[in-house]
C-alpha cells in the first residue's frame, strides 16, 4: 500500500495519529450501522416475499375473475358501467427514519365503502359485483405491498453504499494512514540516532 | 406534487378493474408509450404500479426511483399470472445488500 505523500514531521505525525483515530472510529460506526440495518433489512424483504407471495396468486385470480365476469357484457357494456368510480382511492404518505435512511410510509386512505358500484345492477352480471369487493379488498394489501417493496429497495441501496465506505476505509484508508505513521515514525527515529552519533563523535574530537 | 394517489398502468383488460376501484388507470400500447407514461407520472403520484410484462420491458426506467421514497412503483401480475418478475426483483434487492439471494436458494 502506498504511503502518503507528506513531510516526516512532528507536526504532520500529530496530525495523521488524529486522522487515524477518526478513521478507526468511523470504521466501527459505520460497520455498527450496516449489521443493524442488514438486520432491519431481512425482516422487510422476509415481509415483503411473504405479501408478494400472497398477493401475487390472490390479484391475479381476481384480475381473472373480472376479466371472466365482464367477458359476459359487450366490453363497451363494461366499459361503461366502471368508466365513472364511485369514489376515488385516497392515500396519505408520509416519510419514516430506518437508520437514518428515509422511507416512505403509505396508507389508504379510510373512504366511505358502502356504495362500492358504480354502475347500475341492470346492466352488468353478479360476478362482477364480487370481484370488484375482491379487489377493493385487496388493495389496502397492495399498498402495505408498495410500501415494503420500497422500503426494502431503499435499504438495500443503503446497505450498498454503506458497505463501500466500510470497505474503502478498511482496505485503503487505515492501512495507508498506518503505514505513513510508520514511515514517519521511523524516519524521526532515524533522525534522532544520527544526531546521538554525531554528537558522540564531537564529543571524542573535542576531547582529543 | 405529489397527489397521494394510486395510478396503474397496463394493457387495456387488466386496468379496467382498477379502474373500477377508484385508482388511475393509463393504458399503454408500447415501450416507448409506457417509458412516457411513467415519467410523467413519477412526478405526480406517489404509488404506481405497473403490470409485470411492461415493468419487465422498461426496467432502466423504474430502477431510477429505487433510491428515493417516491414514486414507488411496484410491478404486479396481470390476469394471465404471475410472470416471477415481481419476485425476481426481491431476490435482486437481497443480492445487492448482502451479496448472495438467501433467501430463494434452499
Amino acid at each position: 500500500m502506498a504511503r502518503l505523500n507528506v513531510n516526516p514531521t512532528r507536526m504532520e505525525l500529530r496530525r495523521l495519529k488524529n486522522r487515524l483515530k477518526t478513521a478507526v472510529r468511523g470504521h466501527k460506526l459505520l460497520k455498527d450501522k450496516s449489521d443493524e440495518t442488514i438486520r432491519q433489512f431481512m425482516i422487510y424483504i422476509k415481509e415483503n416475499k411473504r405479501l408478494r407471495e400472497e398477493l401475487e396468486t390472490k390479484l391475479s385470480d381476481s384480475l381473472r375473475s373480472f376479466l371472466l365476469a365482464g367477458s359476459v357484457t359487450t366490453s363497451q357494456v363494461l366499459e361503461e358501467a366502471v368508466a365513472m368510480p364511485a369514489f376515488n382511492l385516497e392515500l396519505t404518505t408520509g416519510e419514516s427514519n430506518i437508520m437514518s435512511v428515509m422511507v416512505p410510509t403509505i396508507q389508504v386512505k379510510e373512504g366511505d365503502k358502502t356504495n362500492l358500484y358504480p354502475y347500475s345492477f341492470a346492466a352488468v352480471s353478479a360476478e362482477l359485483d364480487d370481484s370488484i369487493k375482491n379487489l377493493s379488498d385487496l388493495i389496502a394489501d397492495l399498498v402495505h405491498l408498495a410500501e415494503v417493496e420500497k422500503t426494502c429497495n431503499m435499504l438495500a441501496d443503503e446497505i450498498e453504499k454503506n458497505r463501500r465506505r466500510v470497505n474503502a476505509l478498511e482496505y485503503v484508508m487505515i492501512p495507508q494512514l498506518e503505514e505513513t505513521i510508520k514511515y514517519i515514525t521511523m524516519k524521526l527515529d532515524e533522525n534522532e540516532r544520527a544526531a546521538t552519533t554525531r554528537l558522540m563523535k564531537v564529543k571524542t574530537v573535542i576531547q582529543q | 406534487m405529489l397527489n397521494n394517489k394510486i395510478a396503474v398502468i397496463g394493457d387495456k383488460d387488466s386496468i379496467l378493474a382498477f379502474k373500477a376501484v377508484g385508482a388511475d388507470v393509463f393504458s399503454v400500447k408500447d415501450k416507448f408509450d409506457a417509458e412516457e407514461t411513467v415519467k410523467r407520472l413519477a412526478r405526480t403520484y406517489a404509488v404506481i404500479f405497473i403490470s409485470e410484462d411492461i415493468a419487465a420491458q422498461i426496467e432502466e426506467i423504474t430502477d431510477r426511483y429505487k433510491s428515493r421514497p417516491f414514486p414507488a412503483v411496484i410491478p404486479i401480475p396481470t390476469a394471465s399470472g404471475s410472470t416471477g418478475y415481481g419476485m425476481s426483483g426481491i431476490g435482486k434487492n437481497v443480492e445487492k445488500a448482502i451479496g448472495s439471494d438467501i433467501l430463494n436458494k434452499k
